[in-house]
């Protein structure tokens, strides 16, 4: 891989290969992603598209390759530095990972207060990314008490509100019904309309590239075996 | 700081039951280790009362005559320690026996001559406790005119070494509560840890240092301990109140102790280990968690 190629890119990947036991997640994947990309990663189930995304924020280190996020290495990176490259990401799961006794208020403000910011701008940045996403009725609500689709809504909003650079979200509409995905959907096309990255790891492909332009990246037994430019459709 | 306090005491609030537990138990220990205190300082300060003044009898021998008094008197008081000195004669300590012995004296109407030496009551105060008087003592025994001296201080020294003996095992013991109350607040972290092992997880994924991690836990094992110090004291203090008013009403007529509650020193000293343990024990809980 010539590595001054893709110079500009955010996230680059070099013959990344993750083993789990022996078992390759990843072979040798090779990707370069420019910064406003958004970029979907698809396959079947095993494949390996939730290991790439936990690779880029360090769940798991990798077992060959190199990774380089806006320029930083991550196999240099210390732990220390760890909480702040995450902090670059916006994470979305399938399963939400919303902190139950917290109000959605509380734990979208969670993003920001790790980041030290000041009450005051955490007052009025949660509240704006609630009333984006549609939860700002619901701000001193427990999670448990919200509906699938709204539960990814706040999880969506606590992605967004530190202004990351980078987005992954893996199955973020999983387990929604379809119009509770759309409004998920929208919101992360919002966030990319004003030049966010975004990787979005997901099964349904179809619904997603109705949405739009983007790259999808097609994984198959660890393997990259194509990755083509989308062309959306009307939403 | 003032958002880690509210969250410390919303996490309290969750976990209402393991947090209560942890604060009795602080209380508890905290009420033992001051009730040895409490003891070994009234204790002390009765005893060392004791040692500071020492009464003595110095009994003077048969050669002696009154026109010796004032050269032995003289002797005597140059000595250090020695604040007070009172003759008394062969007569006067017969008429203070019969005195005292009231209604059965007549036996004494029927001496011939009076048996009783010349003697000097004598006054010592130090501020050094026992070993003092007794040089005094010593010193007193070795003078010519001088048969005995008798003071009431002997048994004292065997009872100060018993006393150090029971202080020894009092501090042993204060120092196992204190353990106690140590473990089962690092048992407490990490029972709430294990339980919140996943909003952990949470905090790490959106970006959160060991350090924010940390605090709520470090507040919430100081707010434990400072409870608990706090708890265990005024338990004590309501203790002692019963306790002390009840034995002062009933015995206060036959004898006078000098019994206190803890000087505000001690309280506070009591306070800051009691507050010190809540967080060290969170500390060293989570040092081996967040390895």
């Amino acid at each position: 891989m010539n590595l001054d190629t893709g110079k500009n890119a955010i996230i680059r990947l070099f013959n990344v290969t993750k083993h789990y036991g022996g078992k390759p997640a990843l072979h040798n994947v090779s990707l370069d992603i420019e910064p406003g990309e958004f970029v979907f990663i698809s396959g079947p189930s095993g494949a390996g598209k939730s290991t790439l995304l936990k690779v880029l924020y360090l769940a798991e280190t990798v077992s060959a390759g190199q990774i380089l996020i806006d320029g930083m290495n991550l196999s240099r990176i210390s732990p220390a530095r760890l909480p702040f490259l995450r902090r670059r990401f916006g994470m979305v799961f399938q399963d939400f990972k919303l902190i139950p006794t917290l109000t959605v208020f509380d734990n979208v403000a969670l993003a920001l207060e790790v980041a030290g910011k000041k009450p005051s701008f955490i007052r009025k940045k949660v509240m704006h990314v609630l009333r984006v996403t549609g939860m700002e009725k619901k701000a001193h609500m427990l999670p448990p008490t919200l509906s699938g689709g709204e539960q990814q809504r706040v999880a969506v909003a606590r992605a967004v509100a530190g202004d990351p650079d980078i987005i992954l979200a893996d199955e973020p509409t999983g387990s929604l019904d379809q119009a509770s995905a759309r409004r998920v959907l929208e919101i992360l096309l919002a966030y990319h309309k004003k030049g966010g990255t975004i990787l979005v790891a997901s099964h349904h492909l179809q619904q997603l590239q109705t949405v739009v332009t983007g790259r999808s990246i097609v994984l198959e037994k660890g393997r990259l075996i194509s990755a083509t430019r989308l062309e959306p459709y009307a939403l | 700081m003032i958002r880690y306090f509210y969250k410390a005491l919303a996490d309290i609030r969750s976990n209402r039951f393991l947090n209560l537990i942890t604060m009795v138990t602080i209380s508890l220990s905290i009420l033992m280790v001051s009730l040895c205190l409490l003891f070994f300082e009234n204790l002390g300060r009765i005893m060392d009362g004791w040692n500071q003044e020492g009464r003595a009898m110095v009994y003077l021998v048969p050669e002696f005559s009154t026109e010796m008094r004032p050269e032995l008197a003289s002797a005597i008081t140059q000595m250090d320690g020695v604040v007070q000195i009172t003759f008394v004669s062969k007569d006067r300590a017969l008429a203070r026996l019969k005195n005292q012995m009231a209604g059965s004296t007549r036996f004494l109407d029927t001496l011939e001559e009076n048996p009783l030496p010349h003697a000097f009551e004598i006054r010592i105060q130090t501020q050094n406790g026992f070993e003092p008087v007794a040089a005094v003592v010593r010193q007193i025994e070795s003078l010519d005119l001088v048969e005995s001296v008798e003071y009431g201080q002997k048994w004292l020294a065997r009872m100060l070494d018993l006393f150090q003996l029971f202080r020894l095992t009092g501090y042993v013991m204060c120092a196992l509560f204190l353990l106690i109350a140590f473990f089962i607040t690092a048992s407490t972290v990490r029972l709430v840890f294990h339980s919140r092992q996943s909003e952990v997880e949470i905090m790490r994924l959106v970006g959160a240092t060991d350090r924010f991690i940390k605090m709520p836990f470090y507040v919430t094992g100081l707010i434990q301990g400072a409870v608990g110090g706090i708890l265990g004291l005024l338990i004590l203090f309501a203790a002692y109140l019963a306790v002390w008013s009840g034995i002062s009403q009933s015995m206060g007529d036959l004898f006078h102790l000098d019994v206190r509650f803890l000087s505000v020193a001690a309280m506070g000293g009591i306070w800051v280990v009691s507050t010190f343990l809540g967080w060290f024990g969170c500390y060293l809980s989570l040092r081996q968690l967040l390895k």
